[in-house]
C-alpha cells in the first residue's frame, strides 16, 4: 500500500506559534475544526444588547471623527473613472470642506488599473490608496492571474490591498489552497517598508455561518492576514454585528496567543452614523478600546460618509444639515 | 484609543411618580390602616414616595370582596369575557412601558435596560398569553370544563415586582380566580400602577386587590381563612413557614423559592457564547434572581483560557446609576440585602475562596456591590451552599461529566440549572440528570410565557407559566 505524504508548508510569517497548525492540510483542519463552536443565539443575542448602547454628546461626537477617519472610502464600480476617482481623492482628504477639523479617511479603495489615478490624486495627503485584487469579488481565476492582478496594483501605488478568498475550496474544504493563496498573495504585496498591507475578503455572506466565519477568520490570519475583512460589498448579507462581533474575537484571541494586533474592517451594508457607531462600540467592548484605531479597524463603505458628516454637524449645529449643503463626491 | 460613553439617564420624569400611594382594595384606591410606609430609591436611599399599608382589617375587606366578586362576577363570567378584560390590561401595560420602565427602575434599582427590555415587555407578553388562555381553558389537558380554585392570596418579591405580580395576576384571573396580591415591602410601586391600569379597563371591584405592607401583611394575607389558595414566591424560609401555616388546612399552595443554581460550561462549549451567558446568568438584575446562575461548574480542561475571558468580559460590564441607558448592573435593593452580600462574600474570603472583584469604578452614595467572583470555591463553603441573591459567582471546578450532576445536584435547592456544550447528545444526557425544574441549554435566565417555570424541593413546587401552569389556578 502506498501514501501520499504531503509536503510540509511553510507557515506564514508571522505563524510561528501555529506552525503545528499549518504544517500539512490534515493538520490545518484538525486546527479550524478544533476552534470552540459559535452559538448563533448567543451570539446574536451579544449584538442586540451591545447596540442598545446610547451613545450621546461628547462621546458621539469622538465616536463620528473616529468612524470617519476609519473609513476606507470606496468605488467598485465597473463604470470607474479617473475623474470619478479624482473626485472621491478629493473628498477622502478633506470629508468637510467647511469644517477643517474633519479628520480625514484612512484610505480610498478602488480596482486595480484606478489605482494609480488615486496615488496621484491622494500624494501627500496621509489618505492611503488601497486596490482589490485577486479577481475581485468572485477570487474566480487562476494563481496566476490573482497574482498578477495584486502586481498590478502594487506597482501602481497602492499601499493597502484588498484581496478575496476562495471560497469555493473553503467551501469544499480545501483549506490548504486558501491559505497557500493568502500566502502568495502577501508575497506579492512586496516586502520590507514597502510591503503592502494585505486585507483578506472571507465574504462571510457566502460562508456557512458563524462557525465558518470563525474558521475563515483564523484561517486568514494564520497565512498572514494583516486584516480580515467581512465582505466585498456585491453580496448580501455584507457586514452584520454578529458576525464583526465574531471576527473581533478572533483577533482578540490571536494577540492573546502571540502579542501582535491584527485589524478587522467591516465592509458593506454600513450606511449610517448609527450603524457605525454600534460598531465601534462592538470592537470597544469585544475586542477592547485597544482596536479603536484606523490602523486596526476599518469601515469600507461609500454612503457612510455623508450621513457621519451630518450627523457631525447635528451635534455641533444643533439642527440636521441637509446633505446639498456638504460638498460630496 | 480611550473611548468614554457620556452618561445618557433616561428621563425620571417620566414615571410620574405621585407623592402618595394607596392600597387597591374591592375596586378602590383606600388609606390602608396600618403605618404608611416609605420607598427609597436604592441608588441613592432617598424616599420616592410614601405608601399606605393594609391592616389586618384591610386584608379581611380584601379577602371579602374578593369572595363576592368570585362568586357574583368572575367565576360565572364566560371566558371569553375576562379574556377582554386581560387583553385590555395588556395592552396598556404595553402602552405605558416606559412610565412601568422607569418606575421599576426607581424604586428597585436595576437598570433600566433590563425594565425596558426585559420587565415589562415579558410581564405584558405574560398578560397576552394568558389572556388567550380564558376562553380555551377546556383545551388545557385539564379536563372538558375545568373550575377555577377561588380567591388566590399572593405575595410577591422584590427583585421582579411588576412581572412577579403580573406571574400570580394573569394565570388566577384567566382561571376565574380572584386575588389578593401582596407587592414586597421595598417594591409597592408598580403593582399599584399596574392595580390602576386594571381599575382603568373596568376590571370588577374586588377581583385584583394589591395591599402594601411588610412580612406582617403577608403573613395575614397568607394565614387568611378566607382563602382557597396561596401562591408566594420568595425565601426558603418563608415559604417552609407558610407551608406549615396551610398544612391541614385544605387550601392548596405554590411555592416558588430560592435556589443555587449550576451553570455547567463543558470544555467544548461555545467558549465566548458561554461566557456571555455565565455573565447574565448571575450579573442579571444585580443576581437578585432566584434562578440565578451562581455557581458556575467549569470543566478543568479550560479553566484558564475560560477565567481570564470571564474576567476580561465582567470588566466591560458598567455599574452605576440604574437610569442611565448604558448601565449593566445596577444598585442593591436594600441595605439589609447589601449587607447580607457582604456577609457572605467576607465569609468566602474566610473559608478560603479566592476572591476577584471588577475593577468598574462604583458611585459614591447609593447601594452598590462590584461584580464579584470567587474561585477556589469547594462545595463545603457557605458561598457554594447558601443563596447570596446578588453579583457573586462562585466558581467550582468539575473533570468529568459525572462529578458536574453530582456537584450540580448537592444542593438542597433545584430551581434552575445550565448546559453549555456544542454536543447535543451531553446537552440531554446532563438536562436528564441535573434535579432542577428549568434547564437551560446554551443560553440562561430567558424567560417565556408559554415555558413553566418553577422549582424542586427547597426551591419550592407548582409552575408558573405555559399551559402547565394553568394547573396551579384551576380544579381538574
Amino acid at each position: 500500500m502506498t501514501t501520499t505524504v504531503p509536503a510540509p508548508r511553510t507557515a506564514g510569517r508571522s505563524a510561528g506559534a501555529f506552525a503545528d497548525a499549518v504544517r500539512d492540510d490534515a493538520s490545518l483542519r484538525r486546527f479550524l475544526h478544533g476552534l470552540p463552536g459559535v452559538d448563533h443565539v448567543g451570539v446574536e443575542r451579544r449584538a442586540a444588547t451591545l447596540a442598545t448602547r446610547s451613545i450621546k454628546k461628547e462621546s458621539k461626537l469622538q465616536a463620528l471623527d473616529m468612524a470617519i477617519s476609519m473609513i476606507d472610502l470606496t468605488t467598485l464600480e465597473g463604470a470607474d473613472t479617473p475623474g470619478k476617482v479624482r473626485s472621491l481623492c478629493a473628498q477622502a482628504r478633506r470629508p468637510d470642506p467647511d469644517h477643517a477639523d474633519v479628520p480625514s479617511v484612512a484610505a480610498v479603495c478602488v480596482y486595480p488599473d484606478l489605482a494609480g489615478v488615486a496615488v496621484e490624486a491622494l500624494r501627500g495627503s496621509g489618505v492611503a490608496v488601497a486596490a482589490v485584487a485577486t479577481a475581485f469579488p468572485s477570487g474566480r481565476s487562476s494563481r496566476a492571474v490573482k497574482l498578477a492582478d495584486t502586481a498590478l496594483a502594487v506597482e501602481a501605488g497602492a499601499r493597502e490591498i484588498d484581496m478575496v478568498i476562495d471560497r469555493g475550496a473553503f467551501l469544499t474544504g480545501r483549506y490548504g489552497a486558501v491559505f497557500d493563496e493568502i500566502v502568495a498573495v502577501k508575497e506579492a504585496c512586496g516586502s520590507g517598508d514597502h510591503r503592502a498591507h494585505l486585507k483578506v475578503i472571507l465574504e462571510t455572506g457566502e460562508l456557512a455561518g458563524y462557525d465558518d466565519v470563525r474558521r475563515a477568520s483564523w484561517l486568514a490570519l494564520l497565512a498572514g492576514a494583516d486584516v480580515i475583512k467581512t465582505s466585498t460589498g456585491k453580496v448580501s448579507p455584507a457586514a452584520t454585528l454578529p458576525v464583526v462581533q465574531v471576527m473581533l474575537q478572533a483577533v482578540r484571541d490571536w494577540q492573546r496567543a502571540t502579542g501582535e494586533h491584527r485589524g478587522v474592517k467591516a465592509a458593506g451594508g454600513i450606511r449610517t452614523a448609527k450603524d457605525a457607531i454600534r460598531h465601534l462600540v462592538a470592537v470597544n467592548e469585544v475586542a477592547g478600546p485597544a482596536w479603536l484605531t484606523p490602523e486596526l479597524f476599518r469601515f469600507g463603505a461609500s454612503a457612510l460618509l455623508g450621513d457621519l458628516l451630518r450627523q457631525r454637524r447635528t451635534q455641533l449645529e444643533g439642527h440636521y444639515a441637509d446633505r446639498d449643503h456638504i460638498g460630496g463626491a | 484609543m480611550a473611548w468614554e460613553y457620556a452618561p445618557a439617564p433616561e428621563s425620571a420624569a417620566l414615571a410620574n411618580l405621585k407623592p402618595a400611594y394607596r392600597p387597591f382594595v374591592d375596586g378602590e384606591f383606600v388609606d390602608g390602616g396600618g403605618e404608611p410606609l416609605k420607598t427609597l430609591n436604592p441608588a441613592t436611599e432617598e424616599p420616592l414616595a410614601e405608601v399606605g399599608t393594609a391592616s389586618h382589617e384591610d386584608v379581611d375587606r380584601a379577602v371579602t370582596a374578593a369572595r363576592r366578586a368570585y362568586e357574583q362576577v368572575w367565576g360565572p363570567m364566560p371566558g371569553a369575557e375576562r379574556a377582554k378584560y386581560l387583553f385590555r390590561i395588556a395592552r396598556v401595560v404595553a402602552e405605558r412601558a416606559r412610565e412601568l420602565a422607569v418606575l421599576e427602575t426607581l424604586d428597585n434599582g436595576k437598570p433600566i435596560r433590563e425594565s425596558r427590555d426585559v420587565d415589562v415587555p415579558t410581564a405584558s407578553a405574560h398578560l397576552f398569553h394568558h389572556a388567550g388562555w380564558a376562553d380555551k381553558l377546556g383545551y388545557a389537558g385539564l379536563g372538558p370544563d375545568p373550575k377555577p380554585v377561588g380567591v388566590v392570596g399572593a405575595v410577591i418579591p422584590w427583585n421582579f415586582p411588576l412581572l412577579m405580580a403580573v406571574w400570580k395576576i394573569a394565570p388566577a384571573l384567566a382561571c376565574g380566580n380572584t386575588i389578593v396580591l401582596k407587592p414586597a415591602e421595598t417594591t409597592p410601586l408598580t403593582a399599584l400602577v399596574l392595580a390602576e391600569i386594571a381599575a382603568d379597563a373596568g376590571l370588577p371591584p374586588g377581583v385584583l386587590n394589591v395591599l402594601p405592607g411588610a412580612g406582617d401583611v403577608g403573613a395575614a394575607v397568607v394565614g387568611h381563612d378566607g382563602l382557597d389558595k396561596v401562591a408566594f414566591t420568595g425565601s426558603t424560609d418563608v415559604g417552609k413557614e407558610i407551608q406549615r401555616r396551610l398544612a391541614g388546612t385544605g387550601r392548596r399552595l405554590t411555592l416558588e423559592l430560592g435556589g443555587k443554581a449550576a451553570n455547567i460550561v463543558y470544555d467544548d462549549a461555545p467558549l465566548d457564547q458561554a461566557v456571555d451567558g455565565v455573565v447574565d446568568g448571575i450579573f442579571f438584575n444585580q443576581g437578585h434572581v432566584c434562578c440565578a446562575g451562581s455557581r458556575l461548574l467549569l470543566q478543568e480542561s479550560i479553566e484558564q483560557e475560560f477565567m481570564e475571558l470571564l474576567r476580561a468580559r465582567i470588566e466591560t460590564l458598567r455599574v452605576g446609576d440604574p437610569l442611565d441607558k448604558n448601565t449593566d448592573v445596577g444598585a442593591i435593593n436594600s441595605r439589609p440585602q447589601l449587607d447580607r452580600i457582604v456577609d457572605l462574600a467576607a465569609a468566602g474570603d474566610a473559608e478560603g475562596a479566592h476572591r476577584w472583584t471588577s475593577s468598574c469604578p462604583l458611585p459614591e452614595r447609593g447601594l452598590f456591590f462590584p461584580p464579584t467572583v470567587f474561585s477556589g470555591v469547594e462545595q463545603t463553603m457557605r458561598v457554594a451552599r447558601e443563596e447570596i441573591f446578588g453579583p457573586v459567582l462562585s466558581v467550582l471546578m468539575f473533570r468529568t461529566p459525572d462529578e458536574a450532576i453530582v456537584k450540580a445536584n448537592n444542593t438542597p435547592y433545584g430551581l434552575s440549572a445550565g448546559i453549555w456544550t456544542e454536543k447535543g447528545s451531553k446537552a440531554l444526557w446532563t438536562a436528564q440528570r441535573v434535579r432542577a425544574g428549568v434547564v437551560w441549554t446554551n443560553t440562561f435566565n430567558r424567560f417565556d410565557p408559554t415555558a413553566p417555570f418553577g422549582g424542586y424541593r427547597e426551591s419550592g413546587f407548582g409552575r408558573e407559566g405555559g399551559q402547565v401552569g394553568l394547573e396551579a389556578y384551576l380544579n381538574a
